[in-house]
């Protein structure tokens, strides 16, 4: 333990604690702007000065040391950091009231905390003519007039994800975030995942905003709109109006969807469900039947869909070839759901509410995204985007009522809800797997794969017995961590030996999807838990937890699509993948 | 490290002996072929008198000597910095039994005068009769009596402008090397006992004590049993070049000092880092490492010690950032070149996350000697706190502008008045600016302020890497100012806030002033700015980059006020005259409402109508 004095008060702390954690511990916060605890920290803004035997230092990256003596304000350290401030203001434009942070804006805050009330310094900020925002993604917007170069978002990129599509370009004060070369970001090595925009401090960087275009599908009374859920969603959303992080508002969700004027309500979890049965039917071919190679990787997170595609383009056949979720909910409404009901699919409009931002390319990154004859999913919203429509609506979501989804495609099981984090598909398609090639169902004390669930290690291993047979497994999450696994496999098949893995569970984010790019802001490892956690419980309460379980399954496939992977259901549930080249090639840059 | 058997390490020592033996051959090889010379020609051919032509004033006094037959009587060297660079390209004209003689401004046309009024005469005629200059080289000598050279102690500098920088035998004739055996055969722990004892402080600009530095890294275990000794060739501050002619005059001095240092911390190899706009001094380096490849000083067992080590070269691109340690490491790692916060110092989690010093390579050159001559000799000049000499880059507005190595101490007013023979306009002298865009200025009235680590700081400049420009009364500070703050600004890595956003602002508050457009409220916002950058920066660049400034406005702020005042008094002309124009233009107005309107013939006023 390491004791030291900060503003005269003794503390005690761990050793390799930061200056900024020792303060906690004693009711002190001191500001910090570029900081954010999910990363390592950068120190770039400065306002964080305190100071420690007489000089000046950062308190976020800085670790204490046994008799140190700390002042965290005095009238020189407040006046370095208003000053600072007021620099980033003379290089940000006046825009707040626009801005899509405005109310939740970091800087905004801190200018208002420290009480600026005059722009000290002349505004260098270039226009938007000269900046303008790059929205090439149509997922993530990147407005780099608004970025105050915390580099948050380089740092999440780069060493997190392992994507490295964002990168510091010039200096001095041209500095600015970009992708190499100045070029638009959809033709880059972009993976869309959006942790970016979920550690940006300002309206740098932030989801591409689809709800006008929403708004505008639920004026037009000719559509028949149709909501979905995704999992991670229910224990987030009530964060944007001041519940605890893993609050479980399902049912409030319904209802505030029903009252903004969806027509029907369906859950992303009964797609998830269907997930289960297809691709636990596609591996159970390729373990018993070689139909197939091993091991066999998830495909349900389209952020991973495009790294793969563009970092491990040769793992393609090793992808599971069924859609995602929201996909399936989609396809199934404008199909199965639209001859239930007798509506015209061209009239059918499917909005999926999602914790992503990637899911808003995903719905027209193939043909098969197609399947029903019409754009299966029109638009994808982020959680952030549905807090935001809710507000404007004045719907007052904590007092809602709370509602069922409409059936046929509104019922789902634990497995499907457990989709919403690391671990979680790999959990639910071992219990339909478990019973697709015993016979039997898992025994309830199995049903939850501890050693694969929880968010603190990257890359979780694990092996089985299945009906005698050892299943090897392994979870990554972040793509940062992927490399590793994938990796391994690789080496294996180039010797010629047997894979290390059967089955591998891969989801872009870290901590999988209640820790997606689409979520409130403001995560940490601790909100992932307790966004987990409340999917647990989701689980654990469920009547069925199992995938096959559900009897609007066993109902559609009766009814509808006969068996997994008939051929209706590779129609409308398959897709499959190419090649992307990390950057798309630009003549003009040749020069 | 592998355990070596009794009859290993008995061989590994003969095979050491033979090596030591060999390279010392290379040195006696040396000297018995200069034995046969009975004069010398030593000309500058340093970056500054090479493209003063230097290149050409060579082969002029090759085809001469060749034309009177005296190849073989007269050695030709061209050789590293000599230190009068305003005056280049300078030739040393040595001859047995004769004071040594320094021409100027050689041309090739006074080369060949050299050679056949001077040497070719002195040669025939014997060294009795008095040299009696011919009129044809009247006003190209330069007396080495100058204080500019008898003033200076040259301890880095001095094998620089007086042996063959690509000649290892030259070197270790000189003791090249012999410090590093000497080395070999102490324990570590005593090798930096003797840095330690003698004081000497990095040379790049903080002063950090080196022995600390190499104590730290000598505490330091192995990561993946590597720990590295960089030496920071990155010198970017204007007109500062001390690094680029020692690297380019004395690499193997500098090697040298860093196989010591590796030897001393138990570092397993060294990274050379220079900046790409210095072909000579890598071209150097490069040789230097290949030359000790070739005789065994880098590589395994080095004179049948335990000791391996290897060398490696990497270029810098430019970024003035990249001198500042942990950019540098950056940029080394092939990462965009931007300081990080300390701790981790880099000694604890330096170059590829393991232990690295980062010495200047001043700093370096000063470790053979130290070794050779004891601690007590180096640290028996200088003043209590800044022990040995150091070497300036004299430049700016006076009679003998170069590069000068003196003992630290000396004072302002003999580096201006007589190293350098005071100001070459013959004006008054006003002020010194050191430390380059990170320092400040030093004015008339602190003449007897000595030169050393603390007092520069007290006077809120720095050492620096050693630049120094003095001023003549013409200057205007706020130019000097302004010039490098745009130097900082445009250099400024872009990480921090208060460098980047700060120096620009405050850049455009001067220019403002420059310009006479200024307010006093300007000049409070500068120093509002400046204390911010002082306290906020992240990196040491950041943090000094307010000093030229900040200092220019301590001591000279009469020259700021000026501007201002001008510009007040500019604006209040402009008002009273835009008032005295709208007082003209009202009561015009005035007048034409006033005038009666007549029609024609009409008599009758008709605003009355």
């Amino acid at each position: 333990m390491i004791k030291l004095k900060i503003d005269g008060v003794n503390v005690e702390v761990p050793k390799g604690t930061t200056i900024l954690n020792a303060a906690k511990k004693i009711q002190v916060d001191i500001p910090t702007l570029c900081y954010h605890p999910d990363l390592h920290p950068r120190a770039s803004c400065g306002i964080c000065v305190v100071k420690v035997n007489g000089k000046m230092l950062r308190a976020c990256c800085t670790p204490v040391e046994n008799g140190m003596d700390i002042i965290t304000r005095d009238p020189e350290i407040i006046e370095t950091r208003r000053t600072i401030l007021k620099l980033e203001l003379s290089h940000h434009p006046n825009e707040c009231l626009t801005c899509i942070r405005n109310e939740c804006c970091e800087l905004q805050s801190l200018a208002s905390t420290f009480g600026l009330r005059e722009r000290t310094f002349r505004n260098i900020i270039p226009s938007k003519e000269i900046m303008p925002a790059d929205d090439s993604t149509k997922c993530i917007v990147l407005d780099p007039r608004k970025c105050i170069l915390c580099g948050r978002c380089v740092e999440v990129c780069q060493t997190i994800q392992n994507v490295w599509a964002l990168a510091f370009l010039d200096r001095s004060i041209d500095t600015h975030v970009a992708p190499a070369g100045n070029l638009p970001l959809a033709d880059t090595p972009c993976i869309k995942c959006g942790q970016c925009t979920a550690h940006c401090p300002t309206g740098a960087l932030s989801e591409y905003d689809n709800s006008e275009e929403v708004w505008s599908m639920l004026q037009n009374p000719e559509y028949h709109t149709i909501a979905q859920i995704a999992p991670a969603v229910r224990v987030s959303l009530g964060e944007a109006f001041g519940l605890e992080p893993g609050t479980v508002t399902t049912g409030k969700i319904y209802a505030a969807l029903r009252r903004l004027g969806f027509k029907t309500v369906f859950d992303t979890n009964f797609g998830a469900d269907v997930t289960i049965m297809e691709e636990g039917s596609e591996f159970v071919e390729r373990l018993t039947k070689g139909n197939g190679v091993l091991p066999m990787i998830t495909s349900c997170c389209p952020a991973w869909v495009d790294y793969m595609e563009k970092f491990y383009p040769d793992m393609i056949p090793h992808f599971s070839s069924c859609k995602s979720p929201h996909a399936i909910v989609g396809a199934l409404s404008k199909t199965y759901y639209a001859d239930k009901i007798g509506v015209d699919a061209a009239k059918m409009k499917v909005v999926s509410v999602m914790p992503c931002t990637a899911k808003k390319f995903e719905v027209i990154r193939s043909k098969e995204m197609f399947s029903s004859g019409y754009q299966d999913v029109d638009v994808s919203l982020t959680t952030r985007e549905i807090a935001r429509m809710i507000k404007q609506a004045g719907i007052d979501f904590i007092n809602l009522p709370e509602e069922q989804a409409d059936s046929p495609l509104g019922e789902y099981t634990g497995a499907g809800t457990v989709f919403g984090f690391s671990g979680g598909v790999m959990e639910a398609a071992l219990r339909t797997v478990h019973y697709l090639v015993t016979g039997q169902e898992m025994a309830e004390k199995d049903l939850e794969v501890k050693p694969i669930l929880g968010i603190d290690k990257g890359i979780k291993e694990m092996s089985m017995n299945l009906d005698g047979k050892e299943i090897r497994i392994a979870v990554a999450h972040g793509t940062g961590n992927v490399g590793t696994v994938l990796n391994r496999v690789r080496e294996a098949l180039k010797k010629g030996e047997e894979p290390p893995y059967h089955f591998i569970e891969v989801m872009a984010c870290n901590g999988g999807c209640i820790g997606g790019g689409g979520q409130p802001r403001g995560v940490t490892n601790e909100v992932r838990m307790a966004r987990m956690k409340g999917l647990m419980s989701d689980d654990k309460h469920s009547e069925f937890r199992c995938s096959h379980q559900n009897p609007d399954i066993q109902k559609l496939y009766k009814e509808f699509l006969g068996t997994p992977l008939s051929n209706k259901s590779h129609h409308l549930l398959h897709t499959h993948y190419e090649p992307i080249l990390l950057y798309k090639y630009h003549p003009e840059l040749k020069k | 490290m592998v355990e070596l058997s009794r009859e290993q390490i008995e061989k590994l020592k003969q095979l050491g002996r033979v090596q030591k033996e060999n390279l010392l051959k290379v040195g006696e090889a040396f000297k018995d072929e200069v034995q046969k010379y009975i004069a010398s020609i030593y000309t500058c051919n340093a970056t500054g008198c090479h493209s003063g032509g230097a290149g050409n004033v060579i082969e002029a006094f090759k085809e001469s000597l060749e034309t009177f037959g005296l190849q073989d009587k007269v050695r030709m060297v061209a050789t590293g910095c000599m230190g009068l660079c305003a005056s280049g390209p300078l030739a040393r004209v040595e001859i047995k039994g004769r004071e040594p003689f320094l021409y100027k401004q050689v041309t090739p046309d006074v080369a060949r005068l050299i050679v056949s009024e001077h040497i070719a005469p002195t040669l025939e005629k014997g060294t009795s009769e008095p040299l009696k200059l011919s009129k044809y080289l009247q006003g190209k000598e330069l007396s080495l009596k100058l204080p500019f050279f008898t003033k200076q102690k040259k301890v880095v500098l001095k094998n620089l402008g007086h042996s063959d920088p690509e000649n290892l035998g030259e070197y270790v004739a000189l003791g090249g090397y012999q410090a590093l055996m000497k080395c070999l055969e102490m324990k570590p722990e005593e090798v930096l006992e003797i840095i330690k004892k003698s004081g000497l402080r990095g040379r790049g600009g903080a002063g950090f004590p080196t022995g600390k530095k190499w104590e730290m890294l000598a505490s330091a275990p192995l990561v993946d049993g590597e720990k590295f000794i960089v030496c920071n060739g990155d010198e970017g501050d204007p007109g500062a070049y001390m690094d680029s002619c020692i690297l380019g005059g004395g690499a193997h001095q500098v090697l040298e000092g860093m196989m010591i240092g590796a030897y001393a911390t138990g570092a397993t190899s060294v990274w050379f880092y220079i900046r790409a706009e210095y072909p000579l001094a890598l071209q150097r380096v490069e040789l230097a490492i290949k030359q000790a490849k070739k005789h065994g000083i880098l590589g395994r067992n080095i004179f049948g010690s335990n000791f391996n080590f290897m060398a490696d070269l990497r270029y810098g691109a430019g970024a003035f950032v990249c001198g500042e340690e942990t950019a540098l490491l950056e940029s080394l790692e092939g990462q965009r070149g931007t300081p990080h916060p300390r701790p981790p110092y880099p000694t604890q989690k330096g170059l590829f996350g393991k232990p690295t010093a980062i010495n200047n390579v001043e700093t370096l050159a000063n470790i053979a000697p130290i070794i050779l001559n004891g601690p007590e000799w180096f640290s028996s000049v200088g003043t209590a706190t800044s022990k040995g000499t150091k070497v300036f880059a004299l430049t700016g507005k006076v009679n003998h502008s170069g590069l000068v190595e003196v003992p630290m101490g000396t004072t302002v007013g003999e580096m201006v008045n007589e190293v350098g023979g005071g100001t070459s306009s013959g004006k008054p002298f006003k002020a010194v600016q050191t430390g380059g865009p990170s320092g400040g200025v030093i004015p008339a009235s602190h003449l007897d302020m000595p030169l050393c680590y603390e007092e520069l700081k007290k006077i809120g400049s720095m050492m620096g890497s050693g630049g120094m420009i003095v001023m003549d009364h013409d200057d205007s500070m706020v130019e000097i100012a302004k010039f490098y703050l745009n130097f900082t600004v445009d250099e400024s890595c872009g990480k921090c806030a208060p460098c980047r956003i700060g120096g620009y602002q405050m850049l455009q508050l001067v220019k403002k002033i420059a310009e006479g457009k200024g307010t006093q409220e300007d000049l409070a916002l500068i120093e509002q700015i400046g204390n911010a950058m002082k306290r906020g920066a992240l990196c040491g660049l950041g943090q000094t980059a307010p000093n030229p400034v900040l200092s220019t406005i301590r001591f000279f702020h009469d020259e700021y006020e000026a501007l201002i005042q001008q510009a007040t008094e500019k604006k209040q002309a402009e008002q009273k005259l835009k008032g005295e124009i709208s007082k003209l233009e009202n009561e015009m107005t005035k007048l034409e409402t006033q005038k009666p309107v007549t029609g024609a013939g009409c008599n009758v006023n008709c605003t009355k109508r």
